[in-house]
């Protein structure tokens, strides 16, 4: 405890917000002017989760449309439109926000400090981010240009040139999807420069890297992936919006432009992007495993190279989504030893994870129980993606309902599922009540069973040759009863992201009261009181291993004796 | 007796195992043409399916082992109501532990890339025969040109090639353009896809070695009716394939009864798109239509080439394929029936 001088007098208002709480709209304006990383989390937070029910909606809407062969529920306009701004919102309005969601309300938390380093920075990035999700979603009025309402981008979320050329892609949606990527990601690169900066230079005492919680290991570097990846997507959308208004020719290719270069400026975001994604349900991972085996990580230096390892393999890796373009063979080959590499330090990772469970006393709480669907459905996507890093097959997998399937098992089976463990398991510190544990059971199995109804059949229709992108299919081809049952998965989804949604509000009012900490667990953000006090501790803490509270509660056996 | 290969080989039963419940659910619903990639009926289908097949055997082996190490922890070391409260002793690591699942999937990936390398040489790479065929596809929104530079033909979106063999190789090989924007080439039984991209041709080869009608579709995004870009790839016997390309040669038939709708075709904007040669209609637009009724399908695939449908299709095309290209012509109810009576003598 060496620093005395804190807390200042009278700068921690250690009252409960509950009995601080003026009028609404008193209360709102607190929320609206906010520089405190931890209201700022919950902002991003909600964005993501709002963005993911609308998102979820167009889905549904989605396999309504496919359920059936030759069915007319959706035109094919709306079709196109509604598979664009799934995938759009989902990778930029919700993927992306969940992480700074995380990072925001932990990371300063986790390492000891008061807030993060940039507070209105980090206040403007999320408004700028909230705009540029607003922006993208006003195409469905605005976007219409002189083309008649109930317009949107329609262009799939990779956007290939030269289909978003003004004489493929007329009207303004296509411009609405640039400019609102492009707003979004200047929102994502000030939060990233944001959480690094906190993280290099706001640890607190005792501190050191290698004591950090991996949770905020992981942060830092998919923070840093951002800044490197998020870059050429704005620099590719700039040149996309000269091309449509300024009579440039990058991707025009009856001017003498070129359609691989934007697939080279996507995918150069795009793949990094996969692993920017992931890098929180790692992140979720590494805490609610331990705490919940009852065990400290296992490998822990090997976990934080795997990570750093992950981050820069994933950056040589990006033609592999362009293995039917036409590459020659030797680049071919390359792309997929650099591909099958990223394997690696991923086996690594489940590896120990394993390893932290074996020997465990695992309680199965709610978190657990999505951590543990995680493993197994991670290992799986991890190998359907080595399935599709071996090129000759990925001339077949590519572009199909395989491929659908490979990557919702990453974005739900790994992403969706750790945010369910995250939320359920951080949910006590941020509102200072537990999610009711029964309607959570309830959730995890429902959402588990329709997870595996859709997806895991996606790969068989795969197989049978169904590309994706159609919005309807002849009843000969034999897809018909597959895809039947995907959307009937795909129902049982909405229906236990529904008992989610009821069980998250319904808490904040009724829960069980949670104290300061309800799962007995280790890192710094639990030695506060839930939820924390503005600048969240009395006085500056000091940690001398990577489990201060172990430390605490074994001081007859504390992890430094242990730790190299 | 030998028994089914399906019965005989480890592949097989792996193959069982994983095709069970499609393939039920497919036969379920009678007669079906589904483009599995796992029925390959050309050397590039087969050689990418043996890799599938080895490449699932050492996933699915990794799965099971790695998988069955999860079940086992979440059995074993469940925390149980008759516990302690004590806290299980803590583990920090191993480095020799670390080391070993660290090479033996180096191990896994060197084994993995060099058999995918040589699959993408061969495939790639192969050497051209001199026997082989060469046939230009150009993609267009939403239908596909095909153009025999040797043979002098001209056809849209029904693909005829000879039979190959391995004794008598006769391989198609295929030059990618497009028109527009970015479309894709795939017909899961013969060969992986390849993508057709403005200014940047490409090349695919197939080598079919059983005749018959092998069904796919574009799978790049092209744009609204990316879903109706539907391919169909003819095998012919050589028999067939010489009766077709001698057919494809000659000129549009000129028959004076349907005079008349000739008059319409070459009066109204029908000839700015299409072409039918020996006539005045030269567009390019649109799919050649020297020789429509040779084809079973109109656009693209969509609808099966009848009488109601081809009318149907001129009079307002939208309500076929929602999205075309191709304009209603708002032709009177006379002049339609005569456009398609002079259409469907175009054989």
């Amino acid at each position: 405890m060496a620093d005395r001088t804190l807390p200042i007098h009278g700068a921690l208002d250690l009252t409960p917000p509950r009995e601080r709480e003026g009028t609404i709209l008193d209360t709102l304006h607190d929320w609206v002017v906010t520089v405190d990383h931890k209201k700022l989390g919950i902002m991003y937070m909600i964005l993501a989760i709002f963005f993911m029910l609308v998102a979820g909606a167009e889905a549904i809407c989605i396999r309504i449309q496919l359920a059936l062969p030759d069915n007319h529920f959706l035109s094919p306009q709306v079709f196109n439109r509604f598979f664009t701004m799934h995938g759009t919102t989902m990778v930029f309005l919700t993927g992306i926000p969940l992480i700074f969601g995380f990072a925001n309300y932990m990371v300063p938390l986790q390492i000891g400090a008061r807030d993060m380093a940039f507070p209105r920075l980090n206040a403007f990035s999320f408004w700028v981010t909230l705009f540029g999700g607003l922006l993208l979603y006003y195409s469905f009025l605005g976007g219409s240009g002189l083309y008649g309402m109930g317009n949107a981008p329609d262009v799939t979320w990779w956007a290939y040139a030269p289909l978003t050329a003004r004489a493929f892609s007329p009207g303004h949606a296509t411009d609405y999807w640039a400019l609102a990527l492009i707003v979004t990601g200047i929102g994502t690169l000030g939060a990233a420069v944001n959480v690094i900066a906190t993280v290099i230079s706001m640890r607190c005492k005792g501190m050191t890297l290698m004591r950090m919680p991996l949770f905020t290991w992981l942060m830092l570097v998919d923070s840093g992936l951002l800044l490197v990846t998020i870059t050429p997507l704005t620099a590719a959308q700039v040149m996309l919006v000269i091309d449509r208004y300024l009579g440039g020719h990058f991707f025009d290719t009856q001017a003498g432009g070129s359609a691989l270069v934007w697939m080279h400026f996507f995918w150069i975001f795009g793949h990094p992007e996969v692993y920017v994604l992931v890098f929180p349900a790692f992140a979720i991972a590494s805490e609610v495993i331990p705490v919940f085996s009852r065990k400290a990580i296992f490998g822990y230096p090997a976990m934080v190279a795997a990570s750093v390892g992950i981050a820069f393999v994933s950056l040589g890796v990006w033609a592999h989504h362009m293995f039917t373009v036409g590459m020659t063979s030797v680049s071919n080959t390359f792309f997929v030893l650099s591909t099958m590499l990223v394997g690696i330090p991923t086996g690594i990772k489940i590896f120990n994870w394993l390893a932290t469970m074996w020997g465990g006393k695992i309680r199965f709480q709610v978190p657990m129980l999505f951590c543990t669907a995680f493993l197994f459905q991670f290992l799986a996507a991890g190998l359907t993606g080595i399935m599709l890093s071996v090129a000759p097959w990925d001339w077949q997998l590519h572009g199909s309902y395989f491929v659908i399937a490979h990557f919702h098992y990453i974005l739900v089976g790994a992403i969706v599922f750790n945010t369910f463990a995250g939320i359920y398991y951080w949910f006590p510190k941020a509102t200072g009540r537990m999610m009711n544990q029964t309607l959570g059971k309830w959730h995890f199995w429902l959402f588990l069973i329709g997870f595996h109804v859709t997806f895991d059949t996606m790969h068989f229709v795969g197989f049978e040759g169904m590309p994706r992108w159609i919005y309807t299919y002849p009843a000969d081809r034999g897809w018909s009863h597959l895809n039947l049952v995907i959307s009937m998965g795909g129902i049982i989804q909405g229906i236990a992201v529904l008992i989610f949604a009821y069980n998250l509000l319904s808490s904040l009012f009724v829960g069980k009261i949670a104290g300061n900490d309800p799962w007995d667990a280790w890192t710094l953000e639990w030695s506060t009181s839930s939820p924390p006090p503005d600048y969240n501790f009395a006085t500056d803490p000091v940690v001398g291993s990577r489990r201060p509270l172990w430390d605490l509660k074994h001081p007859e056996d504390p992890d430094w004796k242990y730790e190299a | 007796m030998p028994r089914h290969w399906l019965l005989r080989t480890r592949k097989g039963a792996l193959a069982v195992l994983l095709l069970a419940s499609c393939v039920g659910l497919a036969f379920a619903e009678g007669p079906q043409r589904t483009p599995s990639i796992f029925a390959p009926a050309s050397t590039p289908a087969g050689q990418i399916q043996s890799l599938s097949w080895f490449v699932l055997e050492i996933t699915g082996s990794i799965f099971v082992v790695v998988g069955g190490l999860l079940t086992f922890v979440v059995i074993r070391f469940r925390a149980r109501d008759t516990d302690d409260n004590r806290e299980p002793a803590q583990i920090y690591g191993s480095n020799q532990v670390e080391l070993a699942w660290t090479v033996i999937p180096v191990l896994i990936v060197v084994v993995l890339f060099l058999t995918t390398a040589r699959v993408i040489f061969a495939i790639q790479d192969a050497p051209k025969p001199k026997a082989a065929l060469d046939v230009t596809v150009v993609g267009h929104q939403f239908w596909w040109e095909y153009r025999y530079p040797d043979l002098g033909i001209v056809a849209a979106n029904e693909l005829h090639v000879p039979l190959s063999s391995t004794q008598d190789p006769k391989p198609t090989y295929l030059q990618l353009l497009s028109a527009d924007v970015d479309h894709s080439y795939w017909v899961p039984q013969l060969s992986g896809k390849v993508d057709l991209i403005p200014n940047h041709p490409n090349e695919l080869w197939i080598d079919p070695l059983h005749p018959g009608v092998y069904l796919g579709q574009c799978a790049q995004f092209c744009g609204v009716q990316h879903a109706n870009m539907l391919l169909r790839v003819y095998v012919d016997t050589p028999d067939q394939f010489a009766a077709w390309v001698k057919n494809q040669q000659q000129p549009g038939v000129q028959d004076p009864a349907v005079a008349a709708g000739r008059r319409v075709f070459e009066t109204q904007a029908c000839m700015n798109c299409h072409a039918v040669r020996g006539t005045a209609a030269t567009g390019r637009f649109g799919p050649d239509l020297t020789h429509l009724m040779s084809r079973d399908t109109i656009a693209s695939g969509a609808v099966p080439n009848t009488s109601g449908n081809l009318r149907q299709w001129i009079k307002n095309p939208d309500s076929l394929k929602p999205g075309s290209l191709m304009p209603a012509m708002q032709l009177s109810d006379t002049q339609l029936d005569q456009l398609t009576a002079y259409l469907e003598t175009l054989k």
